[in-house]
């Protein structure tokens, strides 16, 4: 046992305390939340590492033995998500000061930075049902908090209806969780799953199941859910837009994936033809979604939708190829989403609108960031050999070995739909005559804004062109999640 | 008595629920305490509702009430305590900010 794997979700709630304490300070609370961010990346970096020799990191809170106590149970799977949340999380808060207005930035920014990122890192760490609603709770919170940060009138209108979904589907998750329980008489993921197969999975855990996948299609956007995340992602700061956009839908796909993996896994005919039927639909409406608007920010915000239908695709097929597919794609996808909301927020940043219509020759003022965008493009287009590629293609790899040539086209159409409605992006904001814009006289310095960017942008592009390196990896992961035995006797031990 | 409990929290669900519908912002708040409340009496029913019964303080009790939906109501108790006051006063200033406190009115398109 080994208390390493606590650190990702009590470091940055530490650190979030602490932070409040000199809020006003700026310098400080700059340099101490770069300084936090790097341990805490170092350490999710030391947890992947000793996951990947070693085998799963069990910690038994208060040593209560596993089916009584509360388990954090750091897996190959969870160790690579909490690990990706620690680089995006580096990335923002160096990203943060030129994002923010400074009187932002003081109220209490990185506070609530700091407290999503311990959620996030609790959501993928626990192994308990119930404390995976208690964190979701934790960034719900913090997400809150974020979102509002601000205090425009359109942000305040949006994060109503924020608020007010995620309420809901928190009520429905306890609801669920206590049918559950009353079912299998434990919270206990594991044991849920080894009692779930006792019984073989009969007719109202099936209904239990299909409760739990409408709380995280909640969280995750899945069709026909998704009607409130596009305004809701557009209204707050680019940075916090990043935030939201890389960690938060895709703590609902991992929920979604852990538990159809682990615990509903006998009745998979009906499931997982639904999943694929949704994410057929998921797919399509994002992308229409993205095609129909001028607005450079709701077009990112959209361009989540179709991500998240990839990702839920991969578990709907249920083959270990599609599985990886889907691993591979959430992994890439939390990287680039941060990558263009943050690379949108420049591009707002210079143009000083969102307005595609008002906006054009910024290549000739800006060629870094022009040609930022444009990889980063490709990168989400999926064009080889950048990252997006391999996950596609593992994904259609399982789609045409199960024979779902209905989710596989619906999968390549909607590819051209999201090149297409970037590269518009790319046509109208960046090409034409340098004097179409009225830009200040005075540039504004990009430089702090480039470099996360640039970082972020790095290691998506060795992802991709280095995918054999990463590959035997994320394979090992796929086959690790098909076992849940391999769970079950880590947890369990027996 | 599970059934009764089982009917009330349904019935908490319902007007909760029609609640949310309403589009007078107040209202819409007082819904999902409602329906807040409806999942707590939830939590304690699935956990068997025994008269009488202690809890486990010493060894080799038989008949004991289970713990456990008691521990999970009360952080559920403390969270949706937490988000019900802050979606009041984040209700207060929506409705001050945009003049209104109609839902209809609060759709919008403009992003600035």
């Amino acid at each position: 046992m080994s208390n390493l794997a606590v650190l990702p979700i009590a470091l940055p709630f530490l650190a979030g305390i602490i932070v409040a304490f000199f809020h006003k300070k700026l310098i400080a609370a700059r340099i101490f939340s770069i300084v936090a961010s790097v341990i805490h990346l170092g350490v999710t970096i030391l947890i992947f590492l000793q996951v990947n020799a070693g085998g799963s990191i069990v910690l038994e809170l208060g040593n209560w033995e596993a089916p009584y106590g509360i388990v954090l149970v750091a897996d190959p799977l969870s160790a690579l998500l909490a690990l990706t949340t620690a680089i995006i999380g580096l990335a923002a808060v160096i990203y943060a000061p030129k994002s923010l207005s400074e009187l932002q930035e003081e109220f209490y920014f990185y506070s609530f930075f700091f407290l999503l990122i311990s959620g996030v890192s609790g959501a993928f760490l626990t192994g308990d049902l119930f404390n995976l609603f208690v964190f979701f709770e934790v960034l719900l919170m913090a997400s809150y908090g974020l979102i509002i940060l601000g205090n425009g009138k359109a942000q305040l209108r949006e994060s109503l209806k924020y608020i007010l979904i995620n309420l809901f589907s928190s009520m429905l998750f306890v609801t669920t969780i206590s049918f559950l329980y009353s079912v299998v008489g434990t919270v206990n993921m594991a044991q849920a799953a080894e009692r779930v197969g006792e019984v073989e999975q009969q007719g109202i855990l099936t209904t239990i199941a299909i409760l739990f996948f409408f709380v995280f299609a909640t969280k995750a956007a899945v069709f026909p859910l998704y009607y409130w995340l596009p305004n809701s992602y557009t209204v707050p700061n680019a940075v916090v837009s990043a935030l939201f956009g890389a960690l938060l839908t895709k703590v609902g796909i991992y929920s979604i994936l852990r538990t159809f993996t682990l615990i509903f896994n006998h009745e998979l005919t009906l499931t997982n033809t639904l999943f694929i039927y949704l994410a057929i639909f998921t797919m399509i409406f994002g992308v229409i979604g993205a095609l129909s608007t001028n607005n450079v920010k709701l077009i990112i915000a959209y361009n989540i939708i179709p991500a998240v239908g990839f990702m839920l695709m991969g578990i709907g097929i249920f083959t270990e190829t599609a599985i990886a597919g889907s691993i591979y794609y959430l992994v890439h996808d939390m990287i680039i989403k941060a990558v263009l909301f943050m690379l949108i927020g420049a591009i707002i940043y210079v143009a000083g609108t969102s307005d595609l219509n008002k906006m054009g020759g910024l290549i000739h003022h800006y060629p870094v960031l022009g040609w930022m965008f444009f990889l980063a493009t490709l990168v989400l287009a999926g064009i080889p050999p950048f990252s997006g590629f391999i996950g596609k293609l593992l994904l259609l790899q399982g789609g045409l070995a199960q024979e779902e040539i209905l989710v596989v086209l619906a999968a390549l159409i909607s590819s051209l739909g999201i090149l297409f409605s970037m590269m518009r992006i790319f046509i109208k904001g960046f090409w034409g005559e340098p004097d179409i814009m009225e830009l200040p006289s005075q540039k504004p310095s990009l430089s702090l804004m480039t470099w996360p960017i640039g970082l972020l942008l790095t290691i998506s592009i060795i992802l991709g062109v280095g995918a054999e390196w990463f590959y035997p990896n994320i394979e090992a992961i796929a086959e690790y999640v098909m076992n849940p035995d391999l769970y079950i006797e880590s947890v369990l031990k027996e | 008595m599970e059934i009764i409990m089982s009917v009330l929290a349904g019935i908490l669900f319902m007007t909760g629920v029609y609640n949310l519908l309403q589009k007078q912002l107040l209202r819409i708040v007082i819904g999902t305490a409602l329906v807040s409340h409806g999942a707590h009496l939830t939590i304690l029913t699935m956990g068997r509702l025994k008269d009488g019964a202690p809890p486990i303080l010493t060894e080799g009790v038989e008949n004991y009430t289970d713990p456990l939906p008691q521990a999970l109501i009360l952080t559920s108790i403390v969270i949706s305590f937490g988000v019900t006051s802050l979606l009041l006063v984040l209700a207060y200033r929506a409705a001050q900010i945009n003049h209104t406190d109609n839902m209809e009115q609060l759709r919008g398109n403009d992003y600035e």
